[in-house]
């Protein structure tokens, strides 16, 4: 295929206007010796033949299985009029809205886009996207660091392990001092928190719920997070925030985390969605683009770039954060899918997956041999025990057509017979009984 | 036409979806504690309210696919269609990224995309190996910078400097402060390449590396550049690649064979992928050999059986650079992109985007001042200098082009231009586009001369008017206000 639409005569013309023969004439700047040494590339190929040949790819991958695994990702329903509307080329074949004249349609969807994060985080002000969880997580505990001046960083390990190395990666040439706290019967020590909290802390992470399903109220955790000075960073799931309590409730100074929920497919690791809201005090300190309302010169309200000073393009190496491209398209998404589930249909959205999860509980409870962990509450995740290896139990489903859950002894030493087991508004009462008789035979 | 907001239509008890009833039993509802004590304020509208409020929101944009868009340095090129569809075929779309850590073989399809877009990318690159992992052209300077911060200490040695020329992207220097360097600003001298000789006094062996754009932001290919990364390696610093510009260079010059040792790929501009609006991209970064064993993981290794499988056992790696394997829907689109174009395809594009290039840059240049009269790749960068004189500034004649119905050119950058006009044409506009503007700019250098203020009027046929930005810095108004 090619997408040039130059003919031959066309090419002459423009040869002859820019006064040279040859279009090897337009590269002689660069030197014989530094020419290509190999460019051993197929040939040229159809679309239709690109398309055949990675159809058969798809099909390679496994996405029949019954899923019963999160982490952190979740099989959401996506309505149509997302893929329909975020589909529009007018959206997606635009480029950030440098110019807003011509770009206030993206404009007012990324004002409205931080609308809806700022209501269902409880916090005041949100960017309009970063890449992903993990580095929204890293570019806030970076803006703790900034605005404390301090290099401590307590991290709870309830924590998405992905995350905690994402952040140790990103710091190893900084010099940031990690303290990670454990987690006991599924919820953060208070004890640990207390004794390492310090006025040398810039920040404390917590995730809520945590990577183990479990939900917590952090209140009580972020006070004494405040007594010192630190400033309190929340990873969260946005769709739980159609029932939990908010990180703004909560009294944390920073929410971030993973927007994939939100409409965005899952998608083998990405595109997904980075979002980050802050307290208004921050508005200064948080990275990446925000869109702002303003007038025009008739007194008409449109949309801008705003607080620009911050970033990488006009203050180059003192910029708040080094965010050019961002995941706007995955942000349209998220303000598309909320906007059409609107209040009531949220909080439906999230009450199905705390109920289908509270049914899957109570199923799996009846398994023999099957120990559903219930020292915390859960929200649509949750930890059971099995009788051997979960990795083996894990195998075994999969030949029966289930991706039955997370063997958390991939990411935990001594937890290998353990099962991290999500439950999604799309998993029917019938899958989830299925899912327990199934286990109960493989066992 | 001012569009009212979502919030602003939303009425009590409508809504636009609905989860029908569930089939399981009422739980017991989650101690109150836990929850919040509001439902979260959000709009409520019928599914075609919805439909139509985001249509003619989509409706206000310039576009690749409703306007020419040649906006310089970010490669806005067509994004086939056809991709499209790949990416939203469900054996990828709906893919758990966790699913590999229960079986192997649950995701070979995509490990075998991963494979051989890594393979791809090398050959084009002359790089030894590549991460597919960074999210954007930043993360990917990020990672770079991150990369050649791991072998100097493995090295044992901790140098302190990133030297970048005062023509590069902002996010070089910003990368580089991020990842724990101190950043040293080279000049570009009188013929329009960074200048040699502050190169070689700043260079030392305190210098970590040297990060550039080649061809530069001015569109320029440095015939010195193998002097450059001679020089960076006798002081063993190591040469960054920004990736940026690759357009110009495919099949006509390799980074590996340079004497890069770290690069990164925006796909989203050299291999077709679109630029949704502001993302997502993704941004690859290769190396050279002495870097491989720093590369993050997971990496795809190729089994004797032609299986695939994630190695995660590099003692030397620097971790995690995303949570998973990149911005998988991204790279399986630009690995489509360029199965279809192939070797001819790919020299294709590099050579239509440099003649298109040029052919603006010869039309131009007697309307416009060309700081840098040269040979350019794919972009070139004008100053509008001369119709500033009468109050006609680069800005003033990006707004008029709005209302001719083009996307403006990237002004005031590169910033060592005054009133800097960078045009990047792309090879899939073709010659009767690139007249069509090129009179209008012609038109905007006359009115320059004879009527500035329409120009400084402009724009007039959009819907809205010039915005007050000042305000919106001054009285930050950032997301709507629940009135109640």
């Amino acid at each position: 295929m090619s997408y040039v639409p130059h003919t031959q005569e066309d090419i002459q013309q423009m040869l002859s206007t820019i006064g040279v023969k040859s279009v090897a004439d337009l590269f002689k700047d660069i030197p014989a010796s530094l020419r290509p040494k190999s460019f051993n590339l197929p040939e040229s190929k159809s679309e239709f033949a690109v398309t055949a040949a990675l159809s058969k790819l798809a099909f390679k991958n496994a996405t029949g299985l019954i899923n019963f695994v999160g982490g952190g990702f979740y099989d959401h329903f996506i309505p149509a009029a997302v893929d329909a509307l975020a589909g529009r080329s007018e959206f997606y074949t635009a480029y950030t809205p440098y110019q807003p004249e011509c770009s206030q349609g993206w404009l007012q969807a990324i004002y409205e886009y931080q609308s809806i994060i700022c209501q269902l985080t409880g916090l005041d002000i949100s960017n309009a996207s970063l890449y992903d969880g993990g580095t929204a997580l890293f570019e806030a505990m970076m803006m703790a660091v900034r605005h404390t001046g301090r290099n401590k960083v307590i991290l709870d390990s309830g924590v998405n392990l992905i995350y905690r190395t994402m952040l140790y990666t990103y710091t190893s040439n900084l010099s940031i001092e990690f303290v990670e706290i454990p987690v006991v019967h599924g919820q953060s020590s208070r004890q640990d928190l207390l004794k390492y909290v310090d006025d040398q802390t810039a920040a404390v992470i917590f995730q809520n719920p945590n990577f183990f399903g479990a939900v917590d109220d952090y209140s009580d955790m972020v006070e004494k997070v405040h007594e010192f000075g630190a400033l309190a960073i929340a990873c969260v799931y946005p769709v739980s925030l159609g029932m939990l309590k908010t990180p703004g409730e909560m009294g944390f100074d920073i929410a971030c985390g993973e927007g994939q929920s939100l409409g965005i497919p899952l998608s083998f690791g990405g595109p997904y969605l980075g979002f980050m809201a802050v307290k208004s005090q921050f508005v200064r300190q948080i990275p990446g683009r925000i869109v702002g309302a303003t007038v025009d010169s008739d007194g008409k309200r449109g949309f801008v770039l705003t607080l620009q000073t911050r970033e990488q393009h006009i203050r180059r190496e003192r910029a708040t954060s080094n965010i050019c491209s961002n995941e706007a398209l995955c942000a349209l998404r998220a303000a598309i899918f909320v906007s059409l589930l609107g209040k009531a249909g949220f909080k439906e959205l999230a009450r199905q997956n705390y109920q289908k999860s509270e049914f899957a509980k109570e199923a799996l409870s009846r398994v023999k041999g099957v120990q559903v962990k219930r020292s915390s509450p859960t929200f649509n995740e949750f930890t059971v025990l099995l009788p051997c290896n979960a990795d083996t139990v894990v195998q075994r489903m999969i030949e029966k057509g289930f991706a039955c859950g997370f063997p958390l002894g991939r990411f935990y030493k001594g937890m290998d017979n353990y099962l991290l087991i999500a439950v999604t508004e799309k998993r029917t009462k019938e899958e989830i009984q299925r899912l327990a008789d199934t286990l109960e035979a493989v066992l | 036409m001012s569009m009212k907001l979502i919030f602003e239509k939303h009425r009590d008890g409508r809504g636009g979806f609905s989860y029908g009833t569930s089939d399981v039993p009422q739980a017991k509802p989650l101690a109150a504690k836990y929850c919040r004590s509001n439902d979260a304020y959000l709009p409520g509208l019928s599914e075609l309210d919805v439909v139509r409020h985001f249509t003619n929101l989509s409706r206000l944009n310039f576009s690749v696919d409703t306007n020419f868009y040649p906006l310089g340095s970010c490669t806005m090129k067509y994004n086939p269609k056809f991709t499209e569809r790949i990416a939203a075929l469900e054996g990828f779309s709906q893919l758990h990224p966790l699913l590999p850590q229960l079986s192997g073989s649950l995701a070979q399809g995509s490990l075998e995309v991963l494979y051989e877009s890594e393979k791809l990318l090398a050959e084009i690159t002359g790089m030894s190996a590549f991460t597919l992992q960074p999210l954007a052209g930043a993360h990917g300077e990020l990672t770079g910078v991150m990369l050649i911060a791991a072998y100097h200490k493995d090295k044992g040695s901790r140098r302190k400097y990133v030297i970048v020329p005062d023509s590069s992207h902002g996010t070089n220097p910003s990368s580089a402060t991020i990842a724990g360097y101190e950043v040293k600003v080279i000049p570009t001298g009188a013929d329009g390449y960074m200048d040699l000789e502050q190169y070689k006094k700043e260079l030392n062996n305190e210098v970590a590396a040297v990060m550039l754009t080649c061809p530069d932001t001015l569109g320029l290919f440095n015939p010195r550049i193998k002097e450059i990364a001679d020089l960076a390696h006798k002081a063993g610093a190591l040469m960054y690649y920004d990736g940026a510009n690759l357009n110009a260079m495919l099949g006509k010059a390799r980074p590996g064979d340079i004497g890069f040792d770290v690069m990164h790929i925006n796909l989203h501009k050299t291999f077709g992928t679109p630029h949704g609006g502001g993302g997502p991209g993704a941004g690859p970064v290769g190396v050279s050999e002495k870097l491989v064993e720093f590369l993050p993981i997971s990496r795809v290794i190729r089994k004797n059986d032609s299986t695939f499988v994630l190695n995660y056992n590099y003692p030397k790696s620097i971790g995690y650079i995303a949570p998973f394997y990149g911005n998988f829907g991204v790279i399986l689109k630009a690995y489509a992109y360029i199965l279809a174009l192939g070797k001819e395809g790919l020299i294709q594009a590099a050579e239509i985007a440099v003649l298109n290039a040029n052919y603006c840059q010869s039309r131009l240049k007697k309307y416009y001042d060309l700081p840098f009269d040269k040979t350019c790749m794919h972009e070139c960068v004008f100053s509008a200098s001369r119709q500033a004189k009468n109050g006609v500034h680069a800005l003033d004649i990006a707004k008029y082009l709005i209302d001719q119905g083009y996307h403006p050119p990237t002004i005031y950058f590169p910033m060592i231009v005054k009133e800097a006009l960078m045009i990047e044409p792309t090879e899939t506009e073709s010659k009767e586009c690139l007249d069509a503007f090129i009179d209008t700019m012609i038109k905007i250098a006359d009115l320059a001369k004879d009527n500035p203020l329409q120009v400084r009027q402009a724009p007039q046929k959009m819907p809205i008017k010039r915005l007050d930005e000042v305000r919106a810095a001054r009285q930050p108004d950032l997301c709507w206000k629940n009135p109640k």
